[in-house]
């Protein structure tokens, strides 16, 4: 199927083009901002994955990805800014 | 090709154009701002655009005899990314800003500055 092929090496690209800027970044922001997106398009590729396999073992995967690919661009940013993790508990 | 392909594939092309014009953005804007923006604008609508085509697929599939998650799932994803990108972008353009990276030397305006020294006159 050309279309989910399309997909896949239009997203792979992207994804090796945006590590350049995860390597050169000047500052740990420049890094979270470049990894957000990679982490996202991981996660298409997977769902294009279990397109062309006709599993939807991958679909799971991908789920669980992008809720943690949320929960670690999060929690870094609660560590720059210097703040607790547990706000309201004293 | 049928008129479902049509448009799974006009839906795809637009979204995969867009990712890349949002990685371009991401490579070649000077601040991390900047950066922001073209990462959040361009990437989240172009795998939005890319999984409504891979539903529509989805939905031909299921009507073919796949399973039902090709259905439910992408659809899932779409829509956990739509709401959870801007949040993550809000969160580590703030964290950038308290932690002091520089603006741009060319910025114009700086609006949270305005607003940190007005609550701070407060």
């Amino acid at each position: 199927m050309t279309i989910l092929e399309f997909i896949f090496y239009g997203f792979l690209i992207s994804a090796a083009l945006v590590i350049i800027r995860v390597i050169r970044g000047p500052t740990a922001p420049d890094r979270v901002v470049a990894m957000d997106p990679f982490v996202t398009m991981m996660v298409v590729l997977l769902v294009v994955t279990s397109f062309l396999s006709a599993r939807s073992i991958y679909l799971d995967i991908a789920l669980v990805i992008a809720i943690l690919g949320f929960i670690g661009t999060v929690a870094v940013s609660k560590y720059l800014e210097g703040g607790e993790l547990k706000e309201g508990v004293e | 090709m049928t008129i479902v392909e049509i448009i799974v594939a006009i839906l795809v092309v637009i979204g995969v154009i867009f990712n890349f014009l949002g990685v371009l953005g991401i490579l070649r804007f000077p601040d991390v701002y900047n950066r922001l923006h073209a990462s959040t604008k361009c990437v989240t609508l172009g795998e939005g655009g890319v999984l409504l085509g891979l539903t529509i697929l989805g939905i031909k599939m299921y009507l073919a005899g796949a399973s039902i998650s090709f259905v439910i799932k992408p659809i899932l994803i779409m829509l956990f990314l739509l709401v959870t990108g801007p949040v993550a972008s809000h969160a580590i353009a703030r964290a950038a800003y308290k932690s002091g990276v520089p603006l741009w030397p060319k910025s114009v305006v700086d609006q949270y500055k305005e607003y940190l020294e007005k609550e701070a006159a407060k």
